[in-house]
């Protein structure tokens, strides 16, 4: 069993990645105003699955431009085969207790085959982190108010698993 | 039993250092209430009315003597010495200091035990019959299904956050002592002609503010497909299940506001892609998970001991009494279940001293192989003993006041703890136990009345299964004041049904009355042999709410 540590004040949000906080991180989650419209932003930039859509069609997309899903999204084989090439894929929980990003994460890997980074963005929380990479999100924009410290340290929990994730593809069960 | 390995036990003990770390945190402010809330309920961890509420989980009710007296040891030394067990075949410890769970939750570990998803919205202890293994109608065992289950959903990366609680539900025999109707899934296993194992799914069954009947989603699936299968409605689930409102969360509303057909299309078209998948269970994967449910090594019974067990049944009325109500059958010749009744007027329906706990834990060792069950109807069970060590047993379990020769009558009650301990509920339950355990004590009366369940919840979460009681009783508020609903006809046996409302609620004094007016109409109108759920559906509740509102 790990032992107990020392609860140190370090900095909180930002984005982990590789089990560290990235120091440089440029993109820049683009929301809808209270109108409906998209806020001015600069690339790179993570924009509505809608308006990223809508860019790639007119042949505007770049390596710059990302999509984030909603948590309600559903992900049709035609969105899930659109969405393989996108250079970046964020997925918003809007609230922590919202699962649906899980099943978007894994969906996304293990049917869709993404293989870029996966990025957990909005409510995003320490006691989150591990689940979310076990479905296959590998990147992580912490809530602002989130020590980086504890989130660390919680991606380290588990060492064993029953079920299958996107981590482990063979079950307990089989490998006993 | 089943036992863990190294891979069980670091999972366990790697769960208890989350936890305190978990807890450290929020007690060292950097973790907020809201934000604590699902992770210590995803530990068992409530705050309650009066104190901080802990759910120990039993998977599917079998509990060790070893794990009894611990949880003995427990009760002692970090509440108040007694413990309560839950409809979900759970322990519940009503005192616990909040600052002491964590180390409450490494003892536990040292016993094999743990809190995992006992609370939350995730999926829950599985459950099952409490006579599994050894019952005369059972087909397939059900508890290597339920243990492979537990591994499957515990800690499960996609379902910890699912719109709701989640409960699964099991049976392998032909009559349904699991519930599984009124689960969010319910399975019901049995076996093809050439031996193989079969389960029928059922979703979208539950009880609580919209209580529903489950509907078959799949029969005759293959074993090897039970895990996938489940993935796939859980997935389903996660997806389509509403989240804008927690009362219309539950995966019933989704199979209602779907129709069974779509919700059916929807987890096949799920499952197309998980079928075959590495979920898929394999001969080793539940040849294993059997192995740690071995028959007991029973001695052999002679026929002598058998008729002199027999002689003292016609001789002993007492005992004859006890055996008729608390002991049923087994399929070994010469051995029999007994139900070990927690349902007596000086404790709460379901509470257990930690005296009685060691004690209980003793007579497991001596007469049940070290083994115990939960049951859904909050009782134990000592589940192989020998016919010619009955009589001593009943002796000891008259001295702890586990004997009450009520199993299965009015007098056995489902309650749960109500607003004397729990921050939800509307009314007092547990008063209203007691008060109808008073009133119906007569043990003549109670076995002339039959086979009767009485459950009584104090709020419409329903754990107190009232919807499904013969009777069932419903704390209600009203301005601030309690008020009993009183509800007819529910079961939750192979023909589930839910109960109908008898009509305005009554006033917490009324309430023996009223079951006595109830009762009445029953003993004039039965049939000869004629249960009271059945006369009921027979006669209908116009001559009962005649009676008790006239």
């Amino acid at each position: 069993m790990t032992s107990a540590r020392e609860l140190t004040d370090q900095r909180q949000g930002g984005v982990i990645r590789q089990n560290q906080l990235v120091s440089e991180d440029a993109w820049q989650v683009v929301r809808l105003d209270e109108d409906g419209n998209l806020t001015s932003y600069q690339q790179p930039a993570l924009l509505p699955l809608a308006e990223w859509q809508a860019l790639v069609a007119a042949g505007e997309g770049s390596d710059h431009l990302a999509p984030w899903l909603a948590s309600d999204t559903e992900l049709t084989p035609e969105l899930g085969k659109a969405l393989v090439d996108a250079p970046l894929l964020a997925v918003d929980f809007p609230n922590f207790n919202d699962g649906r990003g899980y099943t978007i994460a894994r969906l996304m890997r293990e049917r869709f085959g993404y293989q870029g980074e996966i990025r957990a963005i909005g409510d995003v929380l320490v006691d989150q982190l591990h689940y979310m990479s076990r479905c296959g999100i590998s990147a992580f924009a912490l809530r602002d108010d989130q020590y980086v410290e504890d989130a660390l340290h919680a991606l380290s929990s588990f060492s064993v698993s029953y079920q299958t994730g996107v981590d482990q593809k063979t079950p307990l069960f089989a490998r006993r | 039993m089943y036992r863990y390995d190294t891979y069980d036990q670091t999972l366990v003990d790697e769960r208890v250092a989350q936890f305190k770390d978990q807890m450290d945190r929020y007690l060292a402010g950097r973790l907020g209430d809201e934000e604590f809330r699902p992770l210590r309920l995803q530990n068992g961890l409530y705050i309650q009315r009066h104190a901080p509420m802990l759910r120990i989980a039993i998977p599917y009710g079998m509990l060790s003597a070893v794990q009894l007296r611990a949880m003995a040891a427990i009760s002692r030394r970090y509440d108040r010495s007694y413990g309560h067990f839950t409809t979900r075949q759970n322990l519940q410890l009503n005192w616990p200091k909040l600052e002491d769970v964590p180390a409450i939750l490494a003892e536990l570990a040292q016993v094999e035990m743990h809190a995992i998803q006992t609370s939350g919205n995730c999926i829950r202890n599985t459950t099952t019959d409490q006579f599994a293994g050894i019952a005369e109608d059972e087909t397939v065992d059900p508890r290597p299904w339920c243990e492979l289950i537990r591994q499957w959903s515990t800690l499960h990366p996609e379902f910890a956050y699912l719109p709701r609680k989640f409960k699964i539900a099991v049976t392998g025999a032909s009559a349904d002592r699991a519930a599984i109707q009124v689960h969010d899934i319910g399975i019901r296993l049995n076996r093809a002609d050439d031996g193989s194992v079969k389960a029928t799914i059922l979703a979208g069954g539950g009880l609580g503010r919209t209580p529903m009947v489950g509907d078959i989603v799949r029969e005759d699936l293959d074993w090897q497909h039970l895990l996938t299968y489940l993935d796939a409605i859980v997935r389903v689930y996660n997806q389509w299940g509403r989240r804008d409102n927690k009362y219309k969360a539950r995966i019933k509303i989704l199979v209602k506001a779907l129709g069974i057909e779509e919700f059916r299309r929807r987890v096949e078209e799920e499952w197309a892609h998980l079928k075959d998948g590495p979920e898929t269970l394999t001969d080793s994967a539940v040849t294993k998970a059997t192995s740690y449910f071995p028959e007991p090594e029973r001695r052999e019974v002679s026929a002598e001991a058998i008729e002199a067990y027999e002689a003292l049944r016609r001789e002993n009325r007492a005992f004859a009494r006890f055996v008729t109500n608390n002991v049923v059958g087994h399929k070994v010749p010469g051995y029999k279940a007994v139900t070990l009744s927690l349902k007596r007027r000086e404790l709460a329906p379901g509470d257990v001293t930690a005296d009685q706990m060691d004690a209980v834990a003793d007579l497991a060792e001596q007469y049940g192989f070290g083994e115990l069950r939960v049951t859904h109807e909050q009782n134990l069970v000592l589940s192989d003993v020998p016919v010619d060590e009955l009589e001593t047993l009943w002796k000891a379990l008259e001295e702890l006041g586990m004997a009450n020769p009520t199993v299965g009558t009015l007098a056995d009650m489902i309650c749960c703890p109500g607003g004397d301990f729990c921050s939800l509920a509307n009314a007092k339950s547990i008063p209203i136990a007691q008060a109808l355990q008073d009133r119906f004590e007569d043990l003549d009366f109670l076995y002339d009345l039959g086979p009767l369940d009485l459950n009584i919840s104090g709020c419409m979460n329903a754990c107190g299964h009232h919807h499904v009681g013969n009777i069932g009783i419903l704390g209600v508020d009203k301005k601030g004041q309690e008020f009993y609903q009183v509800s007819l006809g529910g079961r939750s046996d192979d023909n589930a049904t839910l109960g109908k409302i008898l009509g305005p609620s009554f006033n917490a004094e009324d309430m023996p009355n009223v079951i006595d007016k109830v009762l009445q109409v029953y003993v004039e109108q039965r049939l000869e042999d004629e249960v009271f759920v059945d006369t009921y559906h027979r006669i209908g509740m116009k001559p009962f709410k005649e009676r008790v509102y006239a």
